[in-house]
């Protein structure tokens, strides 16, 4: 081999070496393996050509010793590919810790929702849904429900008016009264409606509210398909290992009356400040129709009786939600109502 | 209704229960309590101190600087700020270090540049009265440095119990003392009072005869108003000294929260709070000589012992002397005969009212008292004459005096309390247990029942009602309440039963509106709940009495009330608000009638369409998002989208639709909200919004399945020029028409103005859909069906094809 094709080809690698030092990109790459390696025109290839004109006995060294530079040089461009090759593999890489795109989510209002999971209960209990208008006569909202306008009883509520005799139902009972006009026994009816009493709005009070009404009217309920069929609504609603305790009470429209408490399903019982302290919540009112309720409709007293119940499913959903204050119900704050699109 | 525990404890001498034993027991049988305080336990630091001398504070008028003595043998200087200290009084103390209620911790300070020890202290600061008109006085020859505990006699607990309207016998310590005793088995007994022996209590055993007048010395009581007034005792008492009372009465007053005031008032109010009974004491002096139970003269006016001078009605009942009314009979005294410190003769009312009456004056007044709350309920008729000898002895215990004569009325009978028939059958029926008669006498006999047989018939029973539940029990199924509760409700068993069906069909506008809260949701909107109080211009029905003029109408329409919140929401930053609400809309049908009530349902949105994100914002919900949503809503209540004929003051008319029923009766409205119609600040994006009536839906048509196309569809689009004012709708329907059968669908993918189309013109391009169920199509048949609808578009409109 001569000392001129050794020194070519040291000179080549060293320029190939300083080239790769230098280029920025894969196209300044690819122009480079071009100008080196390239088949026609390289420069690698222009030295193969020339070994190939020399002497038999001197090709085989000369052409290993181009062999091995040609195999440096390769070496060295592979790997600045191998380099560029990643970097744009890193670039198009998707950096999965960044956000998706959230699409909106709807929600039923958390007073809906216990509403729908009370009458689903019920449902299950053989009740079908009844509605009533919310502008009542008082004799639908008090004389017939026993309650004579003179008499204390009426003062539980602070009634709204619209005109003497016309006002703003103040529970959801009269519906019951409605109902028993419309239909006979066997009577199974639950009434979700908004009630008023007049009271300005403040942490616990709303001049307007959800309630809910049941009554059960056949020829032979007791006060004990009372107590279990609230009872056994309670574990339903509440959890199977809910307790449930029946306290007396007084409601003009039923006797006997009683207040229904479950265990606090936030402590379990134990008292925390959504219990009072007192380790049960108070569900609801309920009591066996009174028989003055009866003949107010015309049905006969001594051939059926029933049991009727009524429950505040905002104040459910504030014990089974934490929520502190009746007010966030009914200011649509959407921070709030999105709350409850899991609950859905 | 305030109970002191000790008191209790007076009437109950062997009861061992802790207060809270027998709130727990209370609640069990019906009274729940909503508070148990501890008196005493706060009030263990205050001493009794005398100021030794007040003088004014040299650097303030309205401060006064005190030399007390608290009794440890040193003089403390106090700075007390009270108008009423005096030099030589006796007040009570917290001395440096001294805990007072509510947790507060008496620190030596300076006031003005004088230093104060401690502090004298006012009723109400003490947690015994409302008052603040300055420090408690106590008597001259209290202990000095005593306890005010020992002093007051406040070693007590005051429960509060929560009595229902229906039990007025539990609102006197007598009643409470009754049901407790029915639950521990004690029989609770009226203990002698006070000082009783030492006092000449008089002749009080000779009750006169019921008759409507009565005379006593030279005073008559008459009763017009027999009606109103069954019942009316009166006693003369000559002579008495009208003094603060002593510690054994005011204590107890006290101990549930009564200011006391002097020895007379707080015998009447002792006796009201012990029995139930009211009492009221007039200066017999300042009041004729014939009293007269009436009903007042129209316009007829009296001050009353609060000081408010009020005008009276004809249904009200007043107690009179011969020139005006003296009292506003079961309510309140008047000022002119009220008893004060110069009175040395009284005479003593204990009368039965009618409930309803007293109900009646004290709501036309506003005036709610002590006693009127228990007229209204019904006050012991058996209990009057005990009350009346009980006051009358206390009075004469501590102020002195002779009961003079005794005046006994009764103008008719007290409520008549026939016995009550009691089933034993009925019992079971109701309660679902048996009770036998020895059971039931067991358990109604310790509240005062009378309980006995009927010779006949040994399942049914005649039952006497005691005096004090007199208005609460008139029928059987008010026995059975009290055995049942008696005997406790939770030794009921709760086996649930078979039941037969409900003869009720479930309601069909809640299932529709279950199914639209479903669909709105789905469609990412939450739902809001309003009240459906407005402003007049959103209502047509008003409330007498509204909280607010701004709530003095009911709404006629719900979008209104959601605009509001959504401007409540812009004022917490929040942009992006969709939100529905299904709810009550009140149409005015007249004065004095029951207006109408539709379902509505109100939706809107505005803001972005989905969540901002970081690979750029998404675009803002527009009018084409509301078309879409209404073409869905209306879907499914089987409305149509029309054109937009009336709108609500909230819309927007450039751009609003009409959602219209069948028979082409409008049933809501879906536009972009007025400029005017919300309060929104500069960043917010347009809000759109529908409202729509759904208390009538036709039932929706069956979902029924069509076959999908067998062949394959052949599609042509056309740009076509079409005037600015001419609307697209038209296109389409001149398309429909001119296609002929082979047209599928005809729908615009898009439009366009600017460079290319003349100014006055737009190139709206639609894409036709041809297809024939039974074979594939030839170009030759769509070219066909195309050249017909070009032709015609031509013909009728003038519209070209662009070029």
């Amino acid at each position: 081999m001569t000392d001129t094709l050794s020194e070519q080809l040291a000179a080549l690698q060293a320029e190939a070496a300083a080239g790769v030092a230098t280029i920025e990109n894969a196209d300044q790459l690819e122009a480079l393996r071009i100008r080196m390696l390239g088949r026609k025109e390289g420069r690698l290839t222009d030295i193969m050509r020339a070994v190939g004109k020399l002497n038999p006995e001197e090709r085989p060294t000369a052409g290993a010793a181009a062999n091995k530079v040609k195999e440096a040089i390769s070496a060295l461009l592979d790997e600045k590919q191998a380099i560029f090759a990643g970097a744009v593999a890193a670039a198009n890489r998707a950096d999965l810790t960044l956000p998706g795109r959230t699409p909106w989510q709807g929600a039923r209002h958390p007073v809906t929702i216990v509403v729908d999971q009370i009458y689903d209960v019920l449902k299950g209990l053989g009740f079908t849904r009844a509605r009533g208008p919310e502008v009542e006569t008082d004799w639908y909202n008090f004389t017939s429900l026993n309650t004579p306008l003179d008499h204390p009883a009426a003062d539980m509520h602070d009634t709204f008016y619209l005109a003497p005799g016309l006002l703003l139902r103040s529970h959801t009972s009269p519906v019951q009264i409605r109902t028993m006009q419309n239909h006979q026994p066997p009577i199974r009816i639950v009434a979700p409606g908004t009630v008023f009493r007049r009271d300005p709005f403040d942490a616990s009070h709303a001049p307007g509210f959800e309630q809910l009404e049941g009554l059960a009217v056949d020829e032979d309920i007791s006060f004990v398909d009372l107590k279990a069929t609230l009872a056994e609504f309670a574990r339903r609603m509440f959890g199977s290992d809910t307790r449930v305790r029946f306290r007396p009470s007084f409601f003009p429209f039923t006797e006997p009356s009683a207040e229904v408490d479950v265990s606090c399903g936030v402590c379990g019982g134990k008292g925390c400040s959504a219990c009072k302290g007192t380790g049960w919540l108070e569900i609801m009112g309920a009591g066996m129709v009174h028989p003055a309720v009866f003949e107010h409709v015309g049905y006969d007293p001594e051939r059926v009786t029933g049991f009727a119940f009524g429950m505040g499913p905002g104040r459910i959903a504030m014990q089974l939600y934490g929520i502190p204050d009746i007010r966030l119900l009914y200011e649509s704050d959407v921070r709030f109502l999105e709350q409850f699109s899991g609950a859905v | 209704m305030n109970i002191s525990y000790a008191w209790i404890r007076s009437l109950l001498p062997s009861l061992e229960a802790t207060p809270q034993e027998i709130a727990d027991t209370l609640a069990m049988q019906g009274a729940p309590v909503d508070e148990i305080v501890d008196i005493a336990g706060p009030l263990r630091d205050i001493r009794i101190a005398r100021v030794v001398e007040a003088s004014r504070h040299p650097n303030a008028d309205r401060l006064n600087l005190c030399k007390v003595d608290a009794g440890d043998g040193q003089i403390l200087q106090v700075v007390c700020g009270a108008p009423n200290v005096k030099s030589g009084g006796v007040y009570p103390f917290a001395a440096v270090g001294a805990h007072l209620p509510g947790d507060l911790v008496i620190r030596k300070s300076k006031i003005r540049g004088e230093e104060s020890q401690g502090m004298l202290c006012s009723a109400r600061e003490l947690g015994l009265g409302k008052e603040h008109d300055g420090i408690m006085e106590l008597p001259a020859d209290s202990p000095i440095g005593g306890s005010l505990i020992d002093v007051l006699h406040l070693d007590d607990a005051r429960i509060v119990v929560d009595v229902t309207p229906n039990r007025p016998d539990l609102l006197s310590h007598i009643g409470i003392a009754r049901e407790l005793g029915a639950s521990y088995g004690i029989e609770p007994r009226l203990p002698p009072m006070h000082g009783e022996a030492g006092g000449r209590t008089g002749d009080t055993a000779k009750l006169g005869a019921r008759a409507p007048t009565a005379r006593a010395g030279d005073i008559t009581v008459d009763i017009v108003a027999t009606d109103l007034c069954p019942r009316y005792l009166g006693l003369i008492i000559r002579g008495v000294r009208v003094a603060p009372s002593p510690a054994w009465l005011s204590g107890p007053l006290r101990a549930i929260g009564l200011r006391p005031i002097s020895n007379v008032v707080d015998a009447t109010n002792f006796v009201l709070h012990e029995l139930g009974q009211p009492l009221h004491a007039f200066d017999a002096k300042k009041a004729g000589t014939r009293i007269v139970v009436r009903r007042a003269a129209d316009g007829e006016r009296i001050t009353t012992l609060d000081g408010i001078d009020r005008k009276l009605t004809a249904d009200m009942l007043v107690i009179a002397d011969a020139n005006r009314p003296i009292a506003i009979a079961g309510v309140m005294g008047g000022a002119e005969t009220e008893v004060d410190d110069d009175t040395t003769d009284i005479l003593l009312e204990c009368a039965l009212f009618q409930p309803a009456s007293v109900r009646a004056t004290r709501r036309a007044l506003g005036l709610s008292t002590d006693a009127s709350y228990r007229f209204e309920r019904g006050v012991d008729p058996d209990m009057m004459e005990t009350a009346l000898r009980r006051t009358a002895a206390l009075i004469v215990a501590c102020a002195g005096g002779v009961i003079d004569e005794v005046i006994a009325n009764a103008g008719g009978d007290v409520p008549p309390r026939p016995p009550i028939t009691l089933r034993l059958d009925r019992v079971e029926r109701l309660l679902g247990v048996p009770f036998d008669r020895a059971a039931v006498t067991s358990l109604l006999s310790p509240l005062g029942y009378d309980v006995a047989g009927d010779a006949a018939d040994a399942e049914v029973l005649s039952v006497r009602v005691p005096g004090h539940r007199t208005y609460d029990v008139t029928r059987e199924v008010d026995l059975i309440e009290d055995i049942a509760r008696r005997h406790g409700y939770d030794n009921f068993p709760d086996d649930l039963r078979a039941f037969r069906p409900t003869a009720v069909p479930d309601d069909a506008g809640a299932q529709l509106e279950d199914r639209l809260r479903t669909k709105l949701v789905g469609l990412r909107m939450l739902e809001s709940r309003t009240l459906a109080f407005a402003p007049e211009s959103q209502g047509d029905v008003p409330l007498m009495l509204p909280l607010s003029s701004a709530e003095g109408f009911l709404r006629n329409a719900i979008t209104p009330s959601l605009l509001r919140r959504v401007e409540s929401n812009y004022a917490r930053g929040q942009r992006h608000i969709r939100m529905f609400e299904i709810g009550t809309a009140f149409i005015s049908q007249g004065a004095g009638v029951a207006p109408t009530e539709e379902r509505h349902l109100s939706a809107l949105f505005t803001g972005g369409r989905a969540s901002p994100h970081w690979t750029g914002d998404p675009p803002a919900f527009d009018l084409w998002d509301l078309r879409g949503f209404l073409d869905v809503i209306a879907g499914d209540l089987g409305l149509r989208v029309q054109q937009a004929t009336t709108l609500p003051a909230w819309a927007d008319p450039a751009a609003a639709w009409s959602l219209t029923r069948e028979d082409g009766s409008i049933a809501g409205t879906g536009a972009r909200v007025a400029a005017a119609a919300i309060d929104a600040p500069a960043w917010a994006d347009t809000v759109f919004a529908v409202e729509v009536d759904i208390t009538q839906t036709p039932a929706r048509p069956a979902v029924q399945f069509r076959p999908l196309p067998a062949f394959p569809a052949v599609e042509r689009d056309l740009a076509l020029l079409v005037r600015h004012d001419m609307d697209a709708a038209l296109v389409l329907a001149t398309v429909q028409q001119s296609a002929g059968p082979l047209l599928e669908t005809v729908f615009p993918f898009d439009v366009y103005r600017g460079k290319g189309v003349d100014e006055a013109m737009r190139s709206l391009a639609v894409r036709l859909r041809f297809r024939a169920t039974d074979r594939t199509l030839t170009d030759e048949e769509v070219d066909r069906a195309v050249a017909r609808v070009l032709n015609r578009l031509k013909e009728d409109h003038g519209i070209e094809r662009r070029g």
